[in-house]
């Protein structure tokens, strides 16, 4: 894709275009205890028998019964502390009859339940579907066209396998941005490195890895291993970042451009 | 389980809190900073000189601490700042999850300790105290409201506030106005009801609640397509809010709504979520709102500060509001009524909307919501601006906001007509943090600083009558600006990024800066 070079003299362009981490990222969701998976899936058995006919079979509620995923009861339960006793009497005036059950089935419901309310509470879980609704050949003509694709990658080269490596959702947020992704994650990996030549007023340039910059000061690895800092303020900077044209197609891309280049870089296997 | 360190009863002896002074809460902060804000206005804007454009170069750290958790998740573990101190009589009051410290402004020294033993909920941060005479209030993750004895960090009472187990949690620092102690709560996780409450400083009993969704029947509920989706409809009322004397207004950014992604099942603009609602003090009715995002499907609460500026528009002096929204557009509005003057993106790089509608709201592009398939969004969940305080410095006419310019894939992930949780993913794939004046008058960006790194926080804002704007940069670096051009004067490097608001107050004498960044406290001041 674009290769851009980024120059200016003690003020430098972004270069770490990470993505900022989500409050959410750093907390857990899941706060009480995770049920025994046997006594979900009993639970959950029993439940579909005996409570789906109402309350539909994964407990969101049907036109005979209420949603029970996001019940006060259910949320309020512990291992049948509160269900046990409304199970057993019902609640006649609104249609519930009284079932009366024994205390190791009424702890396998609330366990299904909570597993029920821990899986919808559980975001970064939840499975994606249908991501490859794009068209790959206009994927392909847009690699090699508008989006000049082609002027950093083959699909023979550096792409060659790519399906073979990444899951469809991976490459999706991937393609767009390879350092990007909540916190980093995977999409941190095999970026290449942003470069960096630092001209003091005084002695010889030094080029290479570009390992910290902020308004005052630059780091840079040299070939040899060794880091070198400087103060932005004395020196002149030229930073190389291979990625820069991922950032600005972000502001180009249309919705179907990213579906039809996912569906593209899927065949790449 | 709660328990006060021993060391407290031995210090505070020696340096005994003294009753904060009411009126103190209606001035701009000089020698104390009394409330999450400083004042009422959210201005953020300290009248104090001492340090200033000709001096701050010369700025000097005179203490810093470091501070560890006492109690609850990770107890004995690190802790992250993101509480604004209150400065009362000489004496820093702050919390963290679970835990909250007095500390000598002279010295760093921790006077006591308070410890919380959790009932759970998610441990994200907490933003600090209200304060009525000796009276402290803070909010814990499992949702009580705790008062503490300011002399001795004993526990006067707790009052449960929300049921955790329903996955509400909570954050903000109480704001106390006359007699009442203000508290709202937090958490999109199941799709719960939002609400603010007052609450008796004495007792902590309930004196009202204001419900941020309406019940069926009442004024909003024809924007909710069912009973049911009301109840679940989300509007948390988790960040402080400013105060209006004379008009007795209390201004408050809500949450967004729920199901946050999924929206087959709350069709319509969902009042009062993602608005700026005006409620009364003292009985909790709302006098007006204006919602910034109507419908959102992005997670972008719109609970940012809401700004009180008296100044001059288009000519004529108004009491104005201004507000720099999450969703990335800048909002102005004559805070009598409600009536907007001016909306405004503050970065490039927004596509979610179609345009603004007549009453300068953002028109949310139905080709941008959540898709199965995924939609390229900016920005991303959490947007432009966040909690992170902005400032209004009355001097340059300028209002100052950090910013992120940002991109995420945001999908649907349940497609049920009834769905449940966040009913939806997102992940942001590039950001770019920033600094941004903007010109309240216009909206238009006046200077604006684009960090060179990212991967840190960003940090709230402070401004001072010495020509300095006071922040902490993505690194480590807290620094004093040149708020007319965002000329950097002065930095020092820190531990780690600055993850509160800074303050600025003066005692015997002298004015200190302190902020918080990570688990420290540093303040910095002028050589002698």
């Amino acid at each position: 894709m674009l290769r851009v070079l980024q120059r200016r003299f003690g003020v430098v362009a972004a270069f770490l275009c990470t993505a900022s981490l989500t409050p959410f990222a750093e907390a857990q969701l899941i706060s009480r205890p995770v049920p025994p998976a046997d006594a979900v899936d009993r639970g959950r058995n029993q439940f579909v028998v005996q409570c789906g006919g109402c309350h539909g079979s994964n407990a969101r509620g049907d036109d005979n019964g209420p949603d029970l995923v996001r019940s006060e009861i259910v949320l309020d339960d512990e291992q049948g502390s509160l269900l046990g006793p409304m199970i057993r009497k019902g609640r006649p005036n609104e249609g519930m009859p009284a079932f009366d059950l024994p205390d190791a089935q009424i702890q396998d419901l609330a366990a299904f339940l909570r597993e029920r309310t821990q899986a919808a509470i559980n975001r970064n879980a939840y499975p994606l579907q249908d991501l490859l609704t794009g068209d790959a050949k206009a994927g392909q003509a847009y690699f090699n066209g508008a989006g000049r694709c082609n002027s950093c990658h083959s699909p023979t080269g550096d792409l060659a396998g790519l399906a073979t490596r990444f899951q469809a959702a991976q490459l999706q947020t991937r393609f767009l941005y390879p350092r990007g992704g909540r916190g980093g994650g995977p999409n941190r990996a095999e970026a290449k490195p942003t470069t960096a030549t630092v001209t003091p007023r005084t002695g010889p340039a030094v080029s290479g890895t570009l390992e910290f910059m902020d308004d005052f000061t630059v780091g840079v690895r040299d070939a040899d291993g060794y880091y070198r800092s400087f103060p932005r303020d004395s020196v002149k900077l030229d930073v190389q970042d291979p990625l820069a044209g991922h950032a600005q197609l972000l502001r180009q891309y249309t919705d179907k451009n990213m579906h039809d280049v996912l569906a593209y870089l899927v065949t790449l296997k | 389980m709660k328990r006060v360190f021993p060391a407290a009863f031995v210090l505070a002896g020696a340096l005994a809190a003294q009753p904060l002074d009411p009126a103190k809460l209606l001035q701009p902060p000089t020698d104390s900073w009394p409330t999450y804000n400083g004042d009422y206005t959210g201005r953020r804007y300290s009248p104090l000189k001492q340090i200033n454009q000709s001096n701050v170069n010369t700025l000097n750290l005179a203490w810093t601490r470091r501070f560890t958790a006492g109690g609850g998740r990770g107890g004995g573990g690190p802790v992250s700042i993101k509480a604004t101190p209150l400065e009362v009589n000489g004496i820093l009051y702050f919390a963290t999850p679970d835990n909250a410290w007095a500390v000598d402004a002279h010295s760093g020294r921790e006077l006591w300790h308070y410890t919380w033993e959790t009932k759970g909920g998610i441990h994200i941060g907490n933003r600090g105290f209200g304060m009525y005479g000796d009276w402290l209030y803070f909010e814990t993750p499992d949702c009580y409201l705790i008062s503490l004895d300011a002399r001795t960090g004993k526990m006067r009472w707790n009052h449960q506030i929300a049921d955790v187990k329903q996955e509400y949690f909570c954050t903000p620092a109480p704001l106390v106005i006359k007699n009442h102690i203000l508290i709202g709560v937090g958490g999109d996780s199941l799709d719960l009801p939002g609400y603010l409450e007052s609450r008796d400083p004495e007792t902590g009993e309930v004196q009202w609640r204001w419900n941020s969704t309406p019940r069926p029947g009442e004024p909003g509920s024809e924007t909710w397509p069912s009973k049911v989706s009301m109840q679940h409809g989300g509007g948390m009322t988790w960040l402080s809010g400013t105060y209006d004397p004379q008009l007795n207004l209390y201004y408050l950014g809500t949450g967004n709504p729920n199901p946050v992604h999924a929206a087959q099942s709350r069709t319509g603009d969902n009042l009062y979520t993602c608005s700026i609602v005006a409620l009364n003090p003292d009985t909790g009715k709302i006098a007006w709102y204006y919602q910034v995002s109507p419908h959102d499907t992005h997670d972008w609460d719109n609970v940012e500060t809401p700004i009180l500026i008296d100044g001059q528009f288009n000519g004529q002096p108004r009491k104005l509001l201004a507000q720099a929204a999450r969703n990335g557009y800048f909002v102005l509005l004559d805070r009598t009524d409600g009536q907007n003057l001016l909306t405004a993106p503050f970065v490039e790089t927004l596509n979610w909307a179609k345009g603004l509608d007549a009453k300068g709201r953002p028109v949310s592009n139905p080709a941008k919501e959540p898709k199965t398939d995924g939609v390229l969004v900016s920005p991303n969940s959490s947007g432009v601006a966040n909690w992170f305080a902005p400032t209004f410095n009355p001097d340059t006419g300028l209002f100052y906001t950090h910013a992120t310019e940002s991109y995420a894939v945001y999908w649907l992930t349940d497609t049920e007509q009834t769905p449940e949780g966040y009913g939806g993913r997102d992940q942001s794939v590039w950001s770019q943090n920033l600094l941004q004046a903007i010109d309240y008058k216009t909206g238009k960006i006046v200077w604006s600083h684009r960090y060179p790194n990212q991967g840190g926080g960003r940090s709230g804002l402070l401004s001072t009558a010495g020509g300095l704007l006071f922040g902490g940069d993505p690194t480590s670096n807290v620094f004093a600006m040149d708020p007319a051009n965002g000329k950097i004067l002065w930095h020092a490097g820190l531990q780690s990024s600055v993850s509160n608001g800074p303050i600025t107050f003066e005692m015997d004498g002298r004015q200190y800066l302190v902020v918080g960044a990570g688990d420290s406290l540093y303040a910095f001041t002028l050589p002698r």
